[in-house]
Parts: C-alpha cells; sequence; structure tokens
C-alpha cells in the first residue's frame, strides 16, 4: 500500500515536472538569439526526447500496477469458477449401487472420500443424501430400499469423520429417475444416491 | 347347466321350495366356472311416460354392463331374444319360459319402469328359466340421477342368489394416477366408472388403503418434503398426519377397527408399527434389522402379511397377531412383494419378479397350491382382490404405460378398468359396498 501511494507520489512529481519544463522551452524560443537557437532547439528536443521517454516509463509503470490487480482479480475469479465446480460436482457425481443392494462399492467409497474432503473445506454446508432405485420391483419396497442406500452413504461419511448434525438423508425409492427409460443402462443409472447441498 | 337340470329333476320328484333356496348356482371359488347365459330383454314402460323408456334403456344398460363385469355371466346377445316381456308381461304368470330356454338362456331379469317428475320406479326380476321360478324380485324407488345406484343393489341381490355374496356392485376403487407428472389418488366405482380425483397434493402421493368402514383413506404423500402418512376422512375432509423423521410409508387399516399398521423408519431401521387412527404409536410390531414394509391385515385381522429382506432378498411373511411369530410364505423366487389377502382368508395373491418379468401369483395362506395367474405381459403388479374374492385387480405395463387391470380370481379375462391420461398403479379395493 505505502509503495503504491510512493509510486504515485513520484508520478506526480515526475509529470508536473516535465510540464514545466516544456512550458520554459516554449518561452526561450521567442526571446534567444538565433545562433544560439540551434543549440537551445537540440537542447529542447534532447530534453523533448527525455520527457517522452520518462512520461512512457511512467505509464508504463502504471500499467504494469494496472495489469498487476486484473491478474489478482481474475485469479479470484478463476478460484471463484474452481469451487463452484467442485461444488457442482459434488452435487452431481453420484455414487451407484448393485439391483436390490445397498451395500457401498469400493467405486462409491473413493467418492465419498472425495466429498467427505469437499466437506472438510466447506465447513458451514449441510448436505442431504438422497437414496434412488430403479423402476424394478415394488413401490413400496423401493422406498425402504431407496431409504437404506442413502442411510449406508450418510453412515460412510460419518465413520470417516463428517459430523453426522451435517448430513440429512431422504428416500425417493422409484419416483425420481435420472433417466427415464426402460433399460438396463438406465436402471443403472437410477439405482443412485445423490447429494444435495442445503 | 347339468347342475341345474339335475336340480330341476330333483325338485320335480321331491317337490321341497326350501332345498333350492340354500342352493347356490355359481362357486366363484372354482377356476374353471362356465359362465351362465342370462337375457336382459327390454324393459317394460308401465304409464308410458315421455322418459321411461329412455330410463329403461339406461337401466338395462347398466345392468348388461355390470353383470358382464362380473365375469361368471354372460349377458346374451337381444337379437337371439324370441319374446318381448315388455309388451307380454313382466310378471312370472306372463312370461313365456319356453321362448328363454329354447335360445339357451338360464337366467331372465324382467323389468318395468314408472317415472313421474324426477321420480323413477324400477321393478326387477330374476328367473331361472328351467325352473320357471323367480329367484328374486324387488322395487326401488328413487330420484332419476340415482339410477345407476338402483340397478347396481339389483346386481347385488342377483349376486346374492347366485353365489351367495352380494358381490362387488356397490363397491369402490382406489389408485393411483399420475397427472402432470405428479402423483395422485383417485377413487372410482367397481367397474372404473366415474373416476374421481381424491389429492391435488401436486406431489409423489402413494399406497393409498381404506378404511373397512370405507369412510377412511390413508397413504404416504411428499407434499411436506419428506414421506409422510396421511389419514384422511373422505366425507368430512379432516384428517391427520404422521411425520416421523424418516418413512411413514404403507399403511394398511386393521379390519373393524380405528387402527392401523405402516412401516415407520425414525429408529433407522424399517420397521412395521401398529397405529391409532389418529396416528399415535401402539406399538412396534416387527423387531428385525432390515427392511420390513408393506403390511397387510388377513380379514379376520388374526394375521398380518409383510414384506421382509430378513432372509436376504425380498419374500412375503406372516406374523400371527396372538403369538407374535413370524413363518414365511414365499420361496420361490427372489423377489416376492405386495401380499393382499382373499376376502375369505384362505388365500394370499403377490407379486413375483422373474426372469425381466413381474406376475401375479396365488399360493394358499399356508404355502400350498401355488399358482401363476399373469404371464408374458410385462410387468403385473399390486394385486387387490374384489370384496366377493371374485376378481383380483392390478397394475400391468403390457400397454406400455402402467394401466389398472382386473380378471377373474382364477386369471381369466384380463381386461384393462379404465382409460384415462397419465400412468395408473396401486389399485385396490374397498372391502365394504358402500352403498349397500
Amino acid at each position: 500500500m505505502s509503495k503504491k501511494v510512493l509510486v504515485n507520489l513520484a508520478m506526480v512529481l515526475l509529470v508536473s515536472g516535465l510540464v514545466f519544463t516544456v512550458s520554459c522551452a516554449k518561452k526561450c524560443v521567442v526571446s534567444e538569439p538565433a545562433v544560439a537557437q540551434v543549440e537551445t532547439q537540440d537542447q529542447i528536443a534532447d530534453a523533448q526526447a527525455a520527457a517522452e521517454s520518462e512520461a512512457r516509463k511512467a505509464a508504463e509503470r502504471q500499467k504494469a500496477i494496472e495489469e498487476e490487480q486484473l491478474r489478482e482479480e481474475s485469479e479470484r475469479r478463476a478460484l471463484a469458477v474452481k469451487k463452484a465446480e467442485e461444488k457442482r460436482r459434488f452435487e452431481n457425481c453420484n455414487i451407484h449401487f448393485a439391483y436390490d443392494s445397498s451395500e457401498l462399492t469400493p467405486e462409491a467409497r473413493a467418492i465419498l472420500k472425495k466429498k467427505a474432503d469437499w466437506m472438510r473445506n466447506n465447513p458451514g454446508v449441510t448436505v442431504v443424501v438422497e437414496g434412488h432405485c430403479d423402476e424394478r420391483g415394488s413401490t413400496e419396497y423401493n422406498l425402504a430400499l431407496g431409504e437404506r442406500r442413502a442411510l449406508a452413504a450418510r453412515q460412510y461419511l460419518v465413520d470417516i469423520g463428517i459430523s453426522p448434525s451435517r448430513l440429512g438423508t431422504i428416500s425417493y425409492g422409484e419416483e425420481k429417475p435420472l433417466d427415464p427409460a426402460h433399460t438396463p443402462s438406465a436402471w443403472d443409472k437410477n439405482r443412485r444416491a445423490q447429494f444435495k447441498i442445503q | 347347466m347339468k347342475k341345474i337340470r339335475i336340480l330341476v329333476l330333483v325338485l320335480w320328484l321331491f317337490p321341497c321350495q326350501g332345498l333350492a333356496l340354500d342352493y347356490t348356482y355359481i362357486n366363484i371359488n372354482n377356476p374353471f366356472i362356465r359362465k351362465i347365459p342370462l337375457a336382459v330383454p327390454e324393459f317394460k314402460t308401465i304409464t308410458s311416460g315421455n322418459q321411461e323408456a329412455e330410463l329403461g334403456r339406461r337401466a338395462r344398460e347398466i345392468m348388461g354392463h355390470a353383470l358382464d363385469f362380473t365375469g361368471y355371466i354372460k349377458v346374451m346377445d337381444p337379437k337371439a331374444f324370441l319374446s318381448s316381456p315388455a309388451e307380454t308381461g313382466i310378471s312370472k304368470s306372463e312370461v313365456v319360459f319356453k321362448a328363454w330356454t329354447s335360445i339357451g338362456a338360464e337366467l331372465l331379469i324382467t323389468g318395468g319402469v314408472v317415472q313421474y317428475q324426477n321420480k323413477v320406479q324400477l321393478k326387477l326380476r330374476l328367473f331361472d328359466t328351467f325352473k320357471e321360478k323367480m329367484l328374486t324380485g324387488k322395487v326401488y324407488t328413487g330420484h332419476k340421477d340415482d339410477l345407476r345406484r338402483m340397478v347396481h343393489r339389483f346386481c347385488g341381490e342377483v349376486s346374492q342368489v347366485l353365489t351367495g355374496h352380494k358381490g362387488i356392485f356397490g363397491s369402490r376403487i382406489v389408485f393411483v394416477s399420475t397427472v402432470q407428472g405428479n402423483k395422485e389418488i383417485f377413487t372410482c366405482d367397481f367397474d372404473g366408472y366415474g373416476a374421481e380425483q381424491e389429492t391435488r397434493h401436486k406431489s409423489i402421493t402413494l399406497s393409498p388403503s381404506w378404511s373397512s368402514c370405507g369412510n377412511w383413506l390413508a397413504y404416504t404423500s411428499y407434499v411436506n418434503g419428506s414421506p409422510d402418512l396421511f389419514i384422511k376422512n373422505l366425507k368430512e375432509k379432516q384428517g391427520y398426519t404422521v411425520s416421523f423423521k424418516g418413512l411413514n410409508i404403507t399403511p394398511d387399516w386393521v379390519p373393524g377397527e380405528f387402527s392401523l399398521a405402516a412401516c415407520l423408519s425414525f429408529s433407522g431401521d424399517q420397521e412395521i408399527y401398529l397405529l391409532t387412527g389418529k396416528g399415535k404409536i401402539i406399538k412396534r410390531l416387527t423387531e428385525n434389522w432390515g427392511i420390513d414394509v408393506s403390511p397387510e391385515f388377513s380379514p379376520d385381522g388374526k394375521k398380518m402379511a409383510f414384506v421382509s429382506k430378513r432372509s436376504g432378498t425380498p419374500q412375503v411373511f406372516i406374523r400371527d397377531m396372538d403369538t407374535g411369530t413370524d413363518q414365511r410364505l414365499t420361496f420361490q423366487g427372489e423377489y416376492n412383494t405386495s401380499p393382499a389377502w382373499s376376502p375369505d382368508g384362505d388365500k394370499i395373491a403377490y407379486a413375483a419378479a422373474e426372469d425381466g418379468e413381474i406376475n401375479i401369483k396365488v399360493v394358499n395362506a399356508d404355502g400350498s397350491s401355488l399358482v401363476q395367474l399373469t404371464g408374458g405381459t410385462k410387468d403385473n403388479e399390486d394385486p387387490s382382490w374384489s370384496p366377493d374374492g371374485s376378481l383380483i385387480l392390478f397394475s400391468s405395463t403390457r400397454d406400455g404405460v402402467s394401466r389398472i387391470f382386473v380378471m377373474t380370481a382364477a386369471g381369466g379375462e384380463q381386461r384393462c378398468l379404465l382409460k384415462m391420461d397419465g400412468a395408473q398403479t396401486d389399485p385396490e379395493w374397498s372391502m365394504e359396498n358402500v352403498y349397500n
């Protein structure tokens, strides 16, 4: 901060100095004799060149400062984007289950570990774990199965250190399929636990 | 027919009227029911009131449809008729029985219509044409808008004579249908007529269950964000809500009582509890780690079928309510759910998932005599018996989108109950006749 003030002060002095020099030179042109004029004009040219170069340098320095500010801002923006991306990934990356099962697969555990990391980095956040099923089987049994999936995911997160108070659960059974098709690949997608930030 | 002829012979030899009164024409538990041909000729207009002919035509149409629906009566084509009681007369002495036996009509219904202002009177008689005997005769008087009810009352009388049970004609059906993507609860008459939307939660609404008096409906809805249980009086529009943490699902009323069983999971495990009609917990019924869901009481309330995963896969179990012991009912297949008791308490229908489709199966309550009723028609789920045990409702995806179907208790005559927008699931038949 103090550095910036100093630089700005220097700039003010420098620019006002230049103005003085130039206005003085103009006056001289009118009053000095002809012979001396050439010399004087050379001097003037030199002074002008020097002044211009100073001004250029000053301008460049100013630009550098502005650029620095811009860089900070864009870094901040990039960080925000990255965080939003992490949040998006947290919400959009589901864990999947086998047919009629609420057991966590190794892949599901790996995903849950990443989710726990994110929750540790975002301590203010609470999350609802949604349990879902594919369309096969009874609506009623699937409500229970969906809840077991949500509870299994929640318990794993608690076991690796996330506070239970930050984790709610809800089962939607087979009521909210991601893919409404009646195919094995749709069923694979729909047997899932999903994570919603509150 | 043979049976009736034999009886006619017996009656001729031993003319004892009392014997005939005890006789039941149709055993609805017989899986090989032969349909009895029945004629409903044009009704007689008695005072020639201007609307009598039209009311008579409508009454015949309602009657024909209702009796055909039973699956054990064949309503005959009027083109074959040789006699017209509307002209010759509708009482026993006026009916020309030979004209009916000669075309194979074993039963005959004659009707007379009297209309004055907004009132209508129906005089209806059921005859055994071979015995030349009136089996039942009733006079109904009411507002002409209640014609359907009056005709159905008489169909109940017909059913009483033929099967020993009033039948299904006053019963109602509850089911779930999607409305603009949301599941809502609907009710309709036994034949799919007059569907009415009962809930407007604009949310996921599931698993409707009638109380045995037919006045209360219990169901689950996500209208408040989570699966809560709603207990609603259909007439007084009042009710109670059960909203413990977790699931509050799959209600089933205790027969004849203002209490119900439901699956609650506030303990962290899905268990079945007994609740008062106002939703207060009386006691926990199941004590088993793993899913216990979908209770369904036997008609006498002494047993409760339910679905449990305690043996590794979802299977139907039966709880003895007195001793508290559980017995596994289903052993074939890896996925058996949605148990439904027959009204006599002898059989249980359920949905079995096997080889990529779901089918309705029926088994005796002791586990014997397993029969499969559907097959090769995609997914057939959620069976529910008619109050007389003659028919079974279920949902089927055979036409693509899920619809409500009905079939005889032996799996015959599978047909769509009603066509409406959206997808229909989870049908349940009321156990009491609403207006009988």
